[in-house]
């Protein structure tokens, strides 16, 4: 119970910082709705020439081009979040501070992320998604339930997105310079999540194991849920997430106990 | 286990060794051990205040992260109120406070009340204890008007107030802090060293302070523990520093007229000559009184004035030796 009210707190103080930054936010919605436009104009010319690809049909793909925006933020997909900060206090030694409280560290930064993940989809969120569906004619499910599938598997999608983020920012403890990784990061999201394109496009092998990636999890899977169209049902993309969530925490841990134990804090 | 009485923070033997690595040639990366701290013994009472000093690179921080169980000890015992502070730091960090002079545990977007709010929940503080403690601390440091300011709209001496505050909220046993005064002007000094005076005496919480401002340890501490190269060089009372330092006092002379330097009193000798003033020092260990008579008895003296070795010129010299 204790627990629960910590980390709702804390939470709720990664929302308000994040709150504090009206114009930030102003822009990144300008920024996310320039880039679902040009996404939405690419994928219509695409569906135009090969209708039906990857198993969706004109307005689902448009549909996803704008979950993808929705979320893009949010779900951190093309990095940022608690990622930098963690990083930045790695480097400077101020993650000695974070050691002295009496809080788990991996809770607690998982924590302050849902926080900032939670105002950054209702603030960065819901503005591109309202634009893109009163431009184009998107298959927005009407069911209340299905809604509610997309939100759990959204928080799950930040869960996974954290507990990968939180192992490529604990190399930091050995790297100190961690920014060719965090590039690496990026850019392995903006891939393997669908962000550029629905991982359904891509043929063969290698579109097997792109969507077995857990990377998958942060977009893939909850476009799917929201349109209807994941491999055996919403529940299976569902625990598809969860079970990537609970792997790449466990790791997560482990990853952290080992960088505690012998890796040097930085600075005096 | 018993932490009441007896030594509250024993160090015994504790010796730290990094292992660097380095580049030698093109490909071969050679390893050499550093000892960082190198068998260092000293212990606290409960309630004590002292003054923890050393040149950079001293083994302070190193020592500190020891006590604060954030780094392991390659050797030696610690224990800081009965418990052994790698084993059981989450149970340890909630009976210690942490102040860094250079790093801030607040929470640079938000107003400092917000940063408490997060504190008390961390520490499970009961809502009466925090209160209390809220309001002593912004009646002392006078953060009554701060408090819904964010973090990073403060100054460096209140933001200092505001860290120092979030340090005392779950009452600590121990409070460590590191370069407190650092940057600060002489009124928030002033303002913060009161404030750790009046902690110390009326809550009996141990302090451990270490700073290059030697005027810090001067109004705070009785006793001083210096290290240098990661060894204890000295443990004990601040006014027994100039001893061990082999401090020297200085008298300054003015003759009626210029003369050549002073000759011939034992135990003293002429440092600097300017006009018909002269610098002679001596011993601190030593009375200045024969010194004055013998003057007196040998040259024309017009006025004389005494002064004391200056503390940093002290360590300086124990650093040097």
């Amino acid at each position: 119970m204790h627990l629960l009210r910590l980390n709702f707190a804390v939470a709720l103080s990664g929302f308000r910082r994040y709150a504090t930054y009206r114009v930030a936010t102003a822009a990144g919605v300008f920024t996310n709705t320039v880039f679902g436009f040009i996404l939405a104009y690419t994928f219509i010319a695409l569906w135009h020439e090969r209708p039906h690809l990857g198993g969706y049909d004109q307005s689902q793909a448009l549909t996803f081009v704008w979950i993808g925006q929705a979320m893009l933020a949010g779900a951190a997909l093309m990095g940022g979040g608690f990622q930098d900060e963690f990083h930045e206090r790695i480097r400077n030694g101020d993650v000695a501070i974070d050691l002295y409280r009496p809080v788990d560290l991996q809770l607690w930064w998982l924590a302050s992320d849902l926080g900032r993940a939670a105002f950054q989809l209702l603030g960065r969120g819901v503005a591109p998604l309202a634009v893109g569906a009163l431009a184009f004619d998107l298959a927005l499910p009407s069911s209340p339930w299905v809604w509610l599938r997309f939100l759990l598997a959204v928080w799950l999608a930040v869960v996974v997105s954290f507990a990968l983020r939180y192992l490529f920012a604990l190399c930091g403890f050995w790297l100190l310079d961690a920014t060719g990784l965090n590039a690496l990061s990026t850019l392995l999201s903006l891939f393997f999540s669908g962000m550029l394109l629905p991982l359904t496009v891509f043929p063969g092998a290698f579109g097997e194991v792109a969507r077995l990636l857990p990377w998958s999890a942060t977009l893939q899977v909850p476009a799917d849920v929201l349109l209807g169209t994941h491999p055996g049902g919403s529940a299976a993309g569902l625990a598809f997430q969860a079970g990537w969530a609970l792997v790449l925490l466990a790791a997560g841990r482990a990853l952290q106990t080992a960088a505690t134990r012998k890796v040097v804090v930085q600075g005096g | 286990m018993s932490d009441g009485d007896g030594e509250f923070i024993d160090v015994r033997e504790l010796t730290k060794t990094f292992t660097v690595r380095r580049k030698t040639g093109l490909l071969r990366r050679t390893a050499t051990q550093v000892h960082a701290v190198d068998g260092i013994s000293f212990a606290l009472r409960r309630g004590e205040m002292v003054g923890f000093i050393g040149p950079n690179g001293a083994g302070k921080s190193t020592t500190i992260k020891m006590l604060t169980g954030i780094l392991t000890p390659t050797d030696g015992s610690l224990r800081v109120a009965g418990v052994d502070p790698w084993q059981e730091r989450t149970r340890l960090v909630r009976r210690i406070g942490v102040v860094f002079g250079q790093r801030t545990t607040l929470w640079w977007d938000l107003p400092l009340r917000d940063s408490y709010g997060l504190v008390r929940r961390m520490y499970r503080i009961p809502r009466a204890r925090f209160e209390e403690n809220l309001a002593r601390c912004v009646e002392l440091l006078e953060l009554g008007d701060l408090l819904d300011v964010p973090v990073r709209q403060l100054s460096l001496g209140q933001r200092m107030r505001g860290d120092i505050t979030a340090a005392l909220l779950h009452d600590p046993d121990v409070l460590y802090l590191d370069e407190p005064t650092i940057g600060l002007d002489v009124v928030s000094k002033a303002r913060v060293r009161r404030f750790l005076v009046a902690l110390n005496a009326e809550l009996g919480t141990t302090v451990l302070l270490t700073t290059h401002d030697l005027s810090d340890i001067e109004h705070l501490c009785k006793r001083v523990v210096v290290i240098d190269h990661g060894r204890l060089v000295y443990d004990g009372l601040l006014s027994g520093l100039h001893e061990v330092g082999r401090g020297e006092r200085t008298l300054v002379v003015d003759l009626e007229r210029e003369l050549p330097p002073i000759e011939g009193i034992p135990g003293a000798r002429t440092v600097r000559t300017e006009g018909p003033r002269q610098w002679l020092a001596f011993p601190a260990s030593a009375s200045a009184a024969p010194l004055v008579s013998q003057l007196a008895a040998d040259y024309p003296l017009v006025d004389l004035s005494l002064r004391e070795p200056a503390i940093e010129d002290v360590i300086a010299r124990m650093y040097a030796g």
